[in-house]
């Protein structure tokens, strides 16, 4: 079967007045039907940039799409027709993004944008679309639904409003449910109840899921793959477990070692006990980015070759089918031999 | 043991009260934002104050630097009790507290040179005497926080955001402060810019025997760097203990609800995790804080 989705040397760039901004370089990666996928990467990484131009979303100018494809069941999104994409948008395709006020109507109720959606995408009635809005509410946990679709945005709190997106995300059963950090501006307990909400959706409904983030133990919980981007670039990508535990991307590893390791006992940062093991230097700048590898300037494992040529995303050498690196080194014995040692020199 | 010296910082019965009232000056509504908070940081202590947004941990630390006025309750700082201070007790009082917020951006005067914001608090409190004495303190400052001296005289744009919180922490510990209080200090910024701001605030922990409030969401990072942990719901206190008798030992259904959702940047355990769910409830105004065991509180219900 053809996959769901198909980036092909996706391509993005920004025309700015200080000169031309990197955004998106030859991403592509194909997106099963039911697959949750999720995208990580740090500010600049062009994990948002790049679903956001397929949808269409990013201004133009100053941004523009300096080449590639993106086929969504056969037909290339990048080159559809406005008409056609806004009928994609909301239907086929749902979305949810970070700030749900950026997002909702403030003067229109909760209800009536969600009917509005039932009725333009999937033709249902004004009353059955009713019907389906206060279901809809009641799916993601909203309770006394049929009070609250007649609520407006303001009057729900941030994590109920998160919940309305999503409602409104999957109102019309979508194939592909994008989630743009949905997340990050939640309180964890209400971050745990989202994560619930879309694994039971998703099983349910057969969607497949882009979810982007930032936050690696949301990845842990979540996805099936992992695609990990680093200054318009896809670093690595693969299953979720091979990922973690058979790290082949200096990156990925450095992002992993970063974190504070939940097996230490509590506190063991005090008193400089232990320090985290960091990554040096700062994110790259997209106007200027570097020649090889965009990792290599803070990667301590870079060879010659990584300053100056970009590594091709191949299957990993020794590692499960599907996962993906773009590296001219070997994490294999950069971990063998460098491991136990990257510790101890940077405690 | 930290606890046995005087503490920095105590804050008794802090609370912060928004009151609506009607055409007739008639209380019509009331939010109790901060409800009764009492607690205290030892010299050199990290005490991490944890809680979903609306608990109340950023106002808690508004009426602790005094950018807010407490309905009632006590601050006392070094011993001195700070709430009623006049504007000239209040400046050398803040050379001792400083503060660093989430977003290094909106602290810093965009047209400010970034050494001069900060030479800034040197010079409020006249910490040079001349030019060449001043350029040496910051260039010290700028080593300290890892920024090149010759970023000095750049602005704050030409700075990433992990560059930006570097020099919001060189002008808090410019002045020497015993306590600082970070609130949200590494949220804003990039992951892989995380570890070298908590490790650049542990090394000025253990050089200047700086005490931290360190208010934050990210358990995981509370339960690494900090030495206690007071966890808020709703204005109050809901449990305070050791970061290992919290994390180990949770008693309130709220902290264990929280550590529950904690992610965990592991798949398996991801897919082992037992969820334990808690219908956020206001505690009672005559709910109390008791001692379970030594050093861990517990609010009644």
């Amino acid at each position: 079967m053809a996959p769901l989705l198909q980036v092909r040397d996706l391509t993005v760039r920004f025309d700015t007045m200080d000169g031309v901004v990197h955004a998106v370089s030859g991403v592509s990666y194909d997106l099963a039907a039911g697959e949750t996928l999720a995208v990580v990467g740090e500010s600049g990484s062009g994990k948002s940039v790049h679903v956001l131009a397929m949808m269409g979303l990013i201004p133009k100018p100053p941004g523009r799409i300096a080449g590639g494809q993106a086929l969504f069941e056969g037909r290339d999104l990048l080159t559809l027709p406005e008409k056609e994409m806004r009928a994609l948008r909301g239907g086929k395709i749902g979305m949810i993004f970070q700030d749900p006020m950026s997002s909702l109507n403030p003067v229109l109720t909760v209800g009536f944008q969600i009917v509005e959606s039932l009725r333009k995408h999937i033709g249902l009635s004004k009353s059955a679309a009713w019907k389906r809005a206060a279901e809809l509410l009641d799916l993601v946990g909203i309770a006394e639904p049929h009070r609250r679709v007649k609520q407006y945005p303001h009057q729900f709190s941030g994590g109920m409003r998160q919940r309305a997106m999503i409602a409104i995300g999957i109102a019309c059963e979508p194939k592909l449910l994008i989630a743009d950090e949905p997340t990050t501006a939640l309180d964890v307990t209400v971050q745990a109840q989202i994560l619930d909400l879309v694994r039971k959706l998703r099983k349910q409904l057969g969607m497949a899921v882009i979810w982007i983030t930032h936050d690696m133990g949301v990845v842990a919980g979540i996805a099936d793959n992992v695609q990990v981007m680093y200054g318009g670039r896809i670093q690595e990508r693969g299953p979720v477990r091979a990922v973690f535990r058979d790290t082949r991307s200096a990156y990925t590893w450095g992002l992993l070692q970063s974190l504070p390791d939940h097996d230490a006992p509590a506190a063991a940062g005090v008193a400089g006990a232990h320090r985290l093991v960091q990554i040096p230097g700062y994110p790259p700048d997209m106007l200027r980015p570097p020649l090889g590898d965009p990792f290599a300037p803070r990667n301590r494992y870079a060879t010659e070759r990584c300053l100056t040529e970009v590594p091709p995303l191949v299957q990993a050498e020794g590692a499960a089918p599907g996962h993906l690196v773009a590296a001219w080194y070997d994490l294999r014995q950069v971990r063998a031999t460098q491991g136990a040692a990257l510790h101890g020199a940077t405690a | 043991m930290i606890a046995a010296d005087r503490p920095v910082l105590k804050v008794e019965g802090l609370a912060r009260h928004f009151v609506t009232k009607d055409f007739f000056g008639r209380e019509v509504h009331r939010v109790r934002a901060v409800d009764g908070v009492s607690f205290s940081v030892a010299p050199g202590e990290t005490l991490g104050l944890v809680g979903e947004s609306g608990s109340g941990k950023s106002t808690t630390g508004r009426l602790i630097l005094r950018l807010d006025d407490p309905t009632a309750g006590q601050v006392h700082f070094e011993g001195q009790e700070i709430t009623g201070l006049g504007k000239g007790q209040l400046k050398a009082m803040r050379r001792r507290m400083q503060v660093v917020f989430q977003d290094p951006y909106s602290s810093l005067n965009p047209r400010m040179r970034v050494g001069e914001a900060v030479a800034e608090p040197l010079r409020a409190h006249r910490l040079f005497k001349t030019a060449a004495e001043r350029r040496e303190r910051v260039a010290q400052l700028f080593q300290r926080v890892g920024l090149d001296p010759r970023f000095a005289e750049r602005l704050p744009h030409q700075f990433s955001g992990g560059q930006r919180q570097r020099v919001g922490i060189a002008r808090a510990i410019a002045v020497e402060p015993k306590l600082i209080v970070a609130d949200e200090p590494i949220t804003a910024l990039d992951v892989s810019i995380q570890a070298q701001i908590v490790n650049l605030f542990m090394d000025l922990q253990q050089e200047m025997g700086v005490a931290y409030l360190f208010i934050a969401h990210d358990l995981a990072m509370v339960r690494f760097l900090c030495h206690r942990v007071a966890v808020m719901l709703r204005g109050r206190i809901v449990e305070m203990a050791s970061t290992e008798q919290l994390f180990a030992d949770a008693r309130h259904p709220y902290t264990q609800a929280l550590i529950s959702a904690m992610p965990i940047p592991d798949p398996d355990r991801e897919l082992a995790r037992q969820r334990i769910f808690y219908e956020a409830v206001t505690p009672p105004q005559e709910a109390q804080l008791q001692e379970v065991s030594p050093g861990h509180w517990v609010l009644s219900s």
